[in-house]
């Protein structure tokens, strides 16, 4: 709960995301981007925790939020992401994707594209609920069940799966450059193969039985047949796309429905979760799964552990570590980082560059986003 | 010409938005000086003694302009010669801020060597004047004796005119001994009557107690406001707090304000203080759930404050859930998001009608647009069984129309959720029944198939497909149905024609599709046939 700033923004955030910092620049990211939905106006807005971005000195303390610029979006802003370092993309419960480009010289945003109605019903529109993209291209799922692709500058939609799901899709991410993972609204996962020209998925992973609405996915950053998913149960799954059509390992975690779930980029050994009910939970698995059991659960211990670690970014010891799940023999640690509020926390995102991490919370229903900051924590 | 008439449009909206926020500014003023009224009188009940020192800080603290005017004058070159210089020392004086004043009067005393006498006693008697201490050990009426002497004592300077050389001395005198018609030469200085009644008792009855505010209050309100000014709705509204009247209070801001948000959090508070329980209702419950219900009505009916609402229903012992229960449904949806976020409300507080009512509107939502999986995941999650065998039809009548399943992801993937409805189950099985033989295991498919009918699972109307869905399976090369199994479906078959043919011939029916239907039963009992006979000399065979 270290370096929790929060910041009242008088609207309902449902989405929030790091600019991304080139990796070349020893820079900490301080610019984020937030949606908000279920407004009379919604809007998009970019905010900076840098000292650069207000000039105000007595307007809050360092490290406050400042707005940079916003601008009207038609519907809820459903799903965001950054295409590059100066566009952002849109999903809109109106069905519509829009790009909108961040000028930063003049600290404002312009509609740069817009596709209205992507989503859509015979005679009505349907919501666009995810968007993931790696430049130029855009993916997007919906209510309406297809998977659309998108190409930045480009108006012509590339490709359309009709009908790739029967109920709604609720998250899509990357497994591979030519691959797609997305989750639906009775528990399954579907595989994608772009390469492929059939529009059936390559593969269905599913919760067996229960069919509880997946909400998020994301993927391990350097092991890409590790995904892990969160749904309405507020159980976090973690499942492995080579070997098994089930999850792998659940793991106990909120009350309700868990919104989103992401691995730190850099430091996959830790992950976030945010909730409906009101938590943002951070998970850390020590990777050593080898080793003798007297030197682990202890804090000292798996510090150590895991600094022995970190220069050998994708080892296989890695794999068992979120594979194995097992939380009852101490290797898996949960850390709540909000004090205890009732209001949902809609959106999470976390950004690591180097020793710290930033995951910025939207927590949408109090009218309020909070960035925190738990560089402490992720250092060495 | 167009530059203009938007720019002065602009100026207009931005005038109109600056009155606005000037009038929002107003009412929360007003709203937090009868806040902090209340404070002291009720909540803190201060008893006489302590009640002035808290009424003077509550002046104080919404008369502030008075320190802003004294670091005007201050931070100018020569404050005693600034023209607002005797304002601020009276202004001080009025509020009971005497080392203030006298810090003050230094500056004036320094530049009149003269009167340097006159000075100095002002600034003893501003020093000696006594304050009551709560918490020491000085008595009430130890403190009434030590106040009345130095009442005295200015009262003997101002009889003997020591100040009589220098009016702005005197003036301070006059107000230090109470003169009432000295004080109400300085309207514009106080500025409200509360502030004059504050001022007055201060430097008058400074042991006032609880019972005796609302008189002075009244007589004070008087003597403040001309004869033709009439009291504003604040002024009534802080007059009945100096009366004690509670209910007055709320029943006064209730007209007042323009929103439930004050009313319904004071008298929340007051009656966590148990300060309401004397007054009922003829309505409802008590008065703080009437206020609290009243207020989070207004802000469901809020596009996006809807959810905050919630809690205030859930504070509300009596009647907060049948409200919460009668709002809930009326949430506009418009994406799966709001939905489930309004179905998470629900099912945490067990409203399972609701949750059913919210689900069905989602499912009709997916068969509107034609989205039959997406409405039967909403029907299995309200556990609605006529509506998913509904959607149920509507997937057989659409196998019957193309011959192929739709959303298989979803049917396939039914699980104990089939059982919801007899419909349903059909369709979940029938969808395995077409698996199975996609397989290639017949016997099982075959054995399911017969069982469809038997169990009387399957829907007569649908008895023909299955038994046409049987002639492939008869005609194989091995045997497949057994001889009973056979007999079983003869069995089913006659009692399909039967009934058909009892039922009287339908004229508009043309003759064609009678014949097709007819040319299948013959076809069908042809196939039982030569399947019973094969598989009476298969079995026959196998026994010896």
């Amino acid at each position: 709960m270290e370096n929790v700033n929060a910041k009242y923004v008088s609207q309902k955030v449902s989405r929030t995301r790091w600019k991304p910092v080139s990796v070349s620049t020893l820079q900490q990211p301080d610019v984020f981007a937030a949606g908000s939905w279920d407004n009379e106006d919604n809007k998009i807005s970019i905010w900076s925790i840098g000292s650069n971005g207000g000039s105000d000195m007595d307007d809050g303390f360092e490290g406050d939020p400042q707005l940079l610029c916003e601008h009207k979006h038609d519907g809820d802003v459903l799903d965001l992401q950054f295409l590059d370092q100066d566009r952002i993309v849109t999903a809109s419960s109106t069905g519509a994707v829009s790009i909108y480009r961040h000028h930063q010289n003049s600290q404002t945003i312009s509609l740069a594209q817009h596709w209205a109605r992507a989503h859509r019903y015979p005679c009505d529109n349907a919501p666009c609920t995810g968007v993931v993209c790696s430049s130029p291209e855009i993916v997007t799922v919906g209510e309406d069940g297809r998977i659309i692709v998108f190409r930045a500058d480009q108006e012509a939609v590339i490709r359309v799966i009709e009908n790739a799901d029967s109920s709604t899709i609720h998250a899509v991410t990357y497994l591979r450059t030519t691959e797609i993972l997305t989750v639906n609204s009775i528990g399954q996962l579907k595989l994608w193969d772009f390469r492929q020209q059939s529009n059936s998925p390559s593969q269905i992973l599913s919760l067996s039985g229960d069919r509880v609405p997946l909400h998020c996915v994301d993927r391990h950053p350097n092991q890409q047949h590790i995904v892990a998913t969160g749904g309405q149960d507020g159980m976090l799954c973690v499942w492995d796309v080579r070997q098994s059509s089930a999850p792998f390992s659940l793991m106990e975690a909120h009350s309700a429905e868990m919104w989103e779930v992401h691995f730190h980029p850099t430091n996959p050994d830790h992950l976030f979760t945010c909730s409906e009910d009101g938590s943002l939970l951070h998970w850390e698995t020590s990777s050593q799964s080898d080793m003798p059991s007297f030197l682990q659960g202890g804090r000292n211990t798996s510090m150590m552990s895991r600094s022995a670690m970190a220069p050998a970014g994708g080892n296989q010891s890695l794999v068992n570590a979120w594979l194995s799940g097992d939380s009852s023999k101490g290797r898996l640690e949960t850390t709540h980082m909000l004090p205890s509020q009732t209001l949902s926390v809609n959106s999470l995102d976390v950004l690591g560059q180097f020793e710290g991490t930033s995951p910025v919370v939207g927590a949408g229903e109090v009218s309020r986003e909070a960035a925190a900051e738990d560089s402490g924590r992720m250092q060495r | 010409m167009y530059g203009r008439t938007s720019a002065s449009c602009s100026f207009y909206k931005n005038a109109q938005v600056a009155t606005q926020y000037g009038n929002q500014v107003s009412i929360l003023l007003a709203i937090e000086l009868i806040w902090n009224l209340c404070e002291v009188l009720f909540i803190d009940a201060a008893p006489a003694g302590s009640l002035l020192l808290h009424l003077l800080d509550w002046v104080r603290l919404h008369k502030a302009d008075v320190d802003e005017k004294a670091r005007e004058v201050l931070q100018s070159e020569s404050p005693a010669e600034h023209h607002d210089y005797w304002d601020v020392v009276v202004s001080y004086v009025l509020q009971g801020r005497l080392d203030e004043a006298r810090h003050m009067l230094v500056k004036q005393a320094t530049l009149q060597p003269a009167a340097r006498k006159m000075y100095k006693l002002m600034d003893s008697l501003l020093s000696k004047m006594p304050f009551y201490n709560p918490g020491g050990t000085q008595t009430l009426t130890e403190f009434d004796v030590k106040w009345r002497h130095w009442h005295e004592e200015v009262d003997r300077c101002l009889q003997d005119s020591s100040f009589a050389s220098n009016r702005h001395l005197e003036i301070i005198c006059k107000i230090l001994v109470g003169d009432e018609d000295t004080l109400l030469e300085h309207k514009e200085l106080l500025s409200t009557w509360y502030h004059f009644l504050v001022t007055r008792l201060l430097f008058s009855q400074p042991t006032v107690k609880p019972t005796e505010l609302h008189y002075y209050a009244q007589s004070c309100m008087t003597m403040f406001l001309d004869s033709r000014s009439v009291p504003e709705p604040l002024d009534n509204i802080l007059l009945a707090a100096f009366e004690f009247d509670i209910h007055q209070v709320i029943k006064d801001c209730s007209i007042a304000l323009n929103n439930w948000w004050f009313v319904a959090h004071l008298t929340d508070l007051l009656d966590h203080c148990k300060l309401l329980q004397s007054h009922n209702l003829h309505f409802g419950s008590n008065l703080r759930e009437f206020l609290l219900l009243e207020y989070a009505s207004g802000l469901f009916t809020h596009h996006s404050l809807w959810q905050l609402a919630v809690d205030y229903f859930d504070h509300c012992p009596e009647f907060g859930r049948v409200y919460l229960e009668l709002q809930i449904e009326r949430v506009p949806v418009d994406t799966e998001r709001k939905a489930l976020k309004v179905l998470r409300i629900c099912e945490q507080r067990q409203m399972s009608e609701q949750v059913r009512s919210i689900c069905k509107i989602m499912a009709m939502r997916g068969l509107r647009n034609n989205r039959l999986g997406s409405a039967l995941s909403w029907s299995i999650r309200a556990k609605d069984a006529a509506f998913a065998t509904l959607i149920s039809e509507r997937f057989l009548q659409d196998y019957c129309a193309k011959g192929t399943f739709s959303d298989l992801d979803l049917i396939d993937n039914l699980g104990p959720a089939m059982l919801l409805s007899d419909r349903l189950t059909f369709l979940g099985k029938y969808r395995e029944f077409h698996k199975l033989y996609e397989e290639k295991r017949f016997r099982e498919a075959a054995k399911l198939l017969l069982s469809l009918m038997t169990a009387k699972i399957a829907p007569r109307s649908f008895w023909m497909t299955l038994l046409t869905d049987a002639l492939p399976l008869l005609e194989q090369k091995e045997v497949i149905f057994s001889a009973d199994q056979t007999y079983e479906l003869m069995f089913c078959l006659e009692e399909l024609t039967s009934s058909l043919n009892s039922a009287p011939p339908s004229a508009d029916r043309p003759m064609q599709e009678e014949d097709i239907e007819l040319t299948k039963v013959e076809l069908l009992r042809l196939a039982l046939a030569r399947n019973l006979a094969m598989a009476i000399v298969k079995e026959g065979t196998v026994e010896t």
